[in-house]
Formats: structure tokens, sequence, C-alpha cells
């Protein structure tokens, strides 16, 4: 099985969100990057299927070389190869038509990807690959198993679960729940090491016409201080709650 | 040309959230100056839209789309896309909506912008607001296709009646073939889900261990509220994945969250700050918590949960 994997490089979550010339660019001074951690629950799925069934893992990213730590990180975790699409992107759309047009070449049987990543949250790649590959696509993936062509998967649904069928090639967008805590994966020495020595090829961008662009960013109002109550005076919180906030 | 928006009927009837996208519609629709159409699937009663500013309701009635198909359901879209001319494309962001919009957005050759906040703050070019960085901060977003689709957030623009007379209009799609078939839908019944809750109520490890949530659930269900929990509660399998909120769990954005014995890690806070109403009640003046919530109480959650409880059932009991 051919498994490809969809990495998005992003700020960590604790790092403060600014942004320079006229709010108009990300502010990257001083962010600390990482793997979306949506993907990483990609990658350690993959990694199942490699480990259980067999399976050649490739990991790809839309980005500038920096972003190729991520990639290295996720060789050393046990992906075979890796490819770096060299651009930085404007919006979702980019990088799922960028992610489609080398995947087109390479007839995946399956491509991972998580639900959205947590810089944009567009949550708009992975539907937008499978669709431009014209293959299926299941979003929110909990659980997935693969039997010949056939995959059983589970998706979150509004209030429960849903459990589907789907023939390969598939596109999965992977939620909480699809891999446990404990699998995630921290690369070892031994695998750092063998990382140095994998594929990691870069590859040019093709050419067309954007869709959306982002013009500027905001930063919410400051909130205003915490109203604090006493434990002793439960009556004056449901009175705040009812008569200020108006939520009860 | 005409607004159109995908109305989702769950088992027939509509959710909030379909109503607000509808409310959010006629607002873009008169911005337009043109006219809102609404698509519905299998709903009981297709015309309470009219209530919320539809002028023309698109009704499609087939056995075969009550379970839901997100290619199918993007194909059916399209095609009325085109029938009615439509300009602006809204789905809401239901889990449905949410798979379906980048499939539609492809179909259509149409830029999208999800996670939309308010009523584009232009037309020409078309700017959108929407949330970006975990709700940490706002992106204006030009769409720059003939055809626009907008994913709009939950329970961020609210419901508007607007009482219209709609013309209704019986279609039969043409429904494609797809290979990705339902099997089964497992739902917990009897209880709030956290995508459709108003509040929602929600542990931490503050509260010790998994037998003591019956005062979470009871406050809950005091409230009609979904629980909710943070992420070391549900990777200590105190509770369910299905109920973690935060950055890597479900996305929260009720009217009132009450994060009870939740420190506030950042992780946390980037999934629930959405909420427009945020209590906290910790042990620990210095929970990170307490800085991200309008409302605190420092105390220990044994003993002011059941004070809650209480003292909510007597206001019930009043106001009723």
């Amino acid at each position: 099985m051919k498994i490809l994997v969809c990495i998005s490089h992003v700020p960590d979550t604790t790092s403060k969100i600014n942004f320079t010339e006229n709010n108009s660019e990300f502010d990257t001074n001083g962010v600390q990057y990482v793997i979306n951690p949506y993907d990483e629950f990609a990658l350690a799925r993959a990694m199942w299927f490699k480990e259980k069934q067999g399976a050649s893992i490739t990991v790809i990213t839309v980005g500038n070389a920096s972003t190729e730590s991520s990639l290295r990180k996720s060789l050393a975790i046990g992906a075979d190869t890796a490819i770096r699409i060299n651009s930085e992107a404007p919006d979702g759309f980019y990088v799922a038509k960028q992610l489609a047009e080398v995947a087109k070449k390479e007839n995946f049987d399956l491509i991972l990807t998580g639900r959205e990543s947590i810089d944009y949250n567009g949550a708009m790649v992975p539907g937008m690959l499978a669709t431009l590959l014209d293959c299926n696509f299941v979003n929110a993936c909990v659980g997935a198993e693969i039997e010949n062509t056939t995959a059983t998967v589970s998706k979150e649904i509004d209030g429960g679960t849903e459990t589907l069928t789907a023939e390969l090639p598939l596109v999965l967008a992977a939620q909480k729940g699809l891999v446990e805590e404990k699998d995630l994966r921290i690369p070892n020495m031994r695998g750092i090491m063998m990382a140095r020595k994998k594929p990691l090829t870069v590859v040019e961008p093709i050419d067309f016409a954007t869709t959306t662009v982002a013009k500027s960013f905001e930063k919410p109002a400051e909130k205003s201080a915490c109203k604090l109550v006493d434990s002793s005076d439960i009556d004056t919180l449901i009175d705040l709650l009812h008569n200020e906030a108006k939520v009860i | 040309m005409s607004v159109l928006v995908f109305a989702e009927a769950s088992e027939g009837k509509f959710k909030k959230i379909a109503l607000e996208a509808i409310s959010y519609g006629k607002k873009v629709a008169d911005q337009l100056d043109t006219q809102l159409v609404a698509l519905t699937i299998n709903a009981d009663n297709a015309t309470e839209l009219s209530n919320y500013g539809a002028q023309k309701i698109i009704k499609i009635t087939n056995d075969s789309l009550n379970s839901f198909n997100a290619k199918i359901t993007a194909s059916i879209i399209k095609q009325v896309t085109i029938k009615e001319n439509a300009q602006v494309v809204i789905v809401d962001s239901s889990s449905n909506g949410l798979y379906l919009a980048p499939i539609l957005a492809i179909n259509l050759d149409a830029g999208l912008a999800s996670n939309v906040i308010e009523l584009p703050t232009s037309t020409s070019p078309f700017v959108v607001k929407r949330k970006a960085f975990s709700n940490k901060a706002f992106n204006n977003t030009e769409i720059k296709t003939d055809v626009k689709v907008i994913g709009l957030a939950k329970n961020s623009f609210g419901i508007f009646e607007n009482n219209t007379t709609a013309i209704e209009e019986d279609f039969s799609p043409e429904i494609i073939n797809s290979t990705v078939k339902s099997v089964s839908v497992a739902k917990a019944s009897g209880k709030v889900a956290i995508a459709d809750a108003d509040i929602v109520v929600s542990g931490g490890r503050g509260l010790k261990g998994p037998e003591n949530w019956g005062m979470i659930e009871e406050l809950a269900e005091t409230l009609g509220a979904a629980t909710a929990c943070s992420k070391p509660v549900s990777d200590l399998g105190w509770r369910p994945h299905g109920e973690h909120v935060g950055q890597t769990g479900k996305p929260v954005a009720a009217n009132l969250y009450i994060a009870i014995g939740i420190s506030g890690a950042i992780q946390h806070l980037a999934g629930i700050n959405a909420s427009k109403v945020k209590v906290v009640i910790n042990t620990d003046p210095e929970a990170p918590f307490f800085k991200a919530a309008d409302y605190g109480i420092v105390g220990d959650a044994f003993e002011v949960v059941p004070q809650l409880i209480k003292k909510l059932h007597e206001f019930k009991a009043q106001n009723s």
C-alpha cells in the first residue's frame, strides 16, 4: 500500500500571534513551528498501517525551506520519503492544487491529512484534494482499517459517530481519536540518524489563478477582566448570568 | 442572480445553525440586491425557512438521501447553484457542512472562505472576515471567483426573524454514484450534543476522578447543557474522546461555557474561546482560565457545584 501523508508546518499553540507589514503578514519572529497536531494523528495512523500490513509512506508539504524540519521529523518518526513543494501558499485551495499535482502522478492508495491546520483553520485542503483527484473522501476520521481495496472508517458526526465503507483510493482527514495518545511518536536517535539519509525531494509549484487572497489580519479586542464572585454567593453568579450576560 | 443557502434538515428538522445560515443569507442577498433561495432535502416543514427570509425554497424529497453523503449532497447543491444562477452559496458549520463545503467549492470552481463570522465588509471586491489562528485572530479574505462559497461559523451571526412569503418548488436532482457508503450511526441518546449545545458544562482534572462526574452531569441536565471535558481527562480515560474539547478536541462556540476544575491551558482555551460567555470554577486563583473567563469563582468545585445546582433549580422554579 502506498500512503501519502500531508503535513502542515504550523506555529506551536503557545505562540504569540502578531502581524507585520501593516497587519497583512503573520509575524514569524520568535515563533516555534511544529507538525500540525491533526497531521501527527494522520502520520501515526500511517505508521500503524505500515507496521500492521506493510506500506510505504511519503510525507509532503507546501512551504519554503524552513518547513523541512517538520518533514525531517516525519522521516525520523518512520516515513520513507519526503517531498517539499517549494512555495508559500496563499490559501487552502492553492495547497490542495499543488498537492494534487504531485499526488496524481504517484497513484497513492491512501492519502492521510489532518482535519484542519491550527493556523488558518480552513479545514478545506482534504476535501479539495480528494475532489481534485476524483477519489473518495471521509472527513473527521476517528477510526480506519483497510482490507484489500475497501476501507472501513468511522467518522465523527454531530452527537455521535458514523461507520462507513469507502473504496480506495481514499483521502482521510484525521480527527482526534484516530490514534491513541500513546501511539503518537517521538523520534528516537536511530530514527533521527536514519532520517538524514532518506530522500527529501524539492519540486517547484505549478502556476494557476488563486481563488482567495488574505488581505489583512486583526486581533480580537482585549477582553474585560474576569468578574469574581464569592464562592458563598452563588445567587450573584446566577443573577449576572441571567441579567447581565443573558445566557440563562 | 441569487444567494443560495443549503439549509440542512436533521431527521426532518432544521437545527439552529441552519436558521442562522438562512438569517445570514437574507442579509447577504439584501447587500447584493438579490433574492435568497434556500435548498432543503427531506425537510418536514420547509416553509419554516420563510420566517427567516427565504424568498424561494427548493425542496428535494428522496428517501435515498436520508443518509448524508457529502459528495452526493455537494453535487446536488451544485445543480441548484447553476439552476438558480447563485452568485454566493452559504453552508453552515455542522459536521456535514464542514464535510461538503470544500467538495462543493471545487465542483463550482469557486473560492471558499470558511469560519466566516460577519456579513461581507464589501461586496466588490467581495471580502469576508473569518476566524483564524484558533480564534486568536481574524483574517479578512477576498474571494475572487465569480461564484463564492461561504462557510458560516457556528453561533457567530445569530437568528433573525424576517417573515417572507416564499415560493416553494419541488426539484428532482440527478443523484450521482458514490462508493462511500454509510453502514451505521451511533448517537448518544438523551444527551445534548456539544455541537448543538447553547450551554456546555466542562470538567477537568480538578474533579479528581471519573466517579465525580455525577455532579457535572446533573449541572448539565439542570441547564439543558452538553457535558465536555479537558484533554487530560479524556487521555486518562475518565471520559470518552468525543467529550474532549480544546485545540485537538471538539471546538466549542456555545453561548455559555462553564469550566470546572480546568486550569485553562492555552490548548484548551484555543478550542473554547469562541464561546460567548465563559465561567470558571477553580480552587487556584492563579489558574490561567481566570484570565480568559468573564465570570469566576475561586472555590472548591465539590462545594460550589452542588450549591449551583440547587440555586439553579430555585431560579428555574421562579422563572418558569
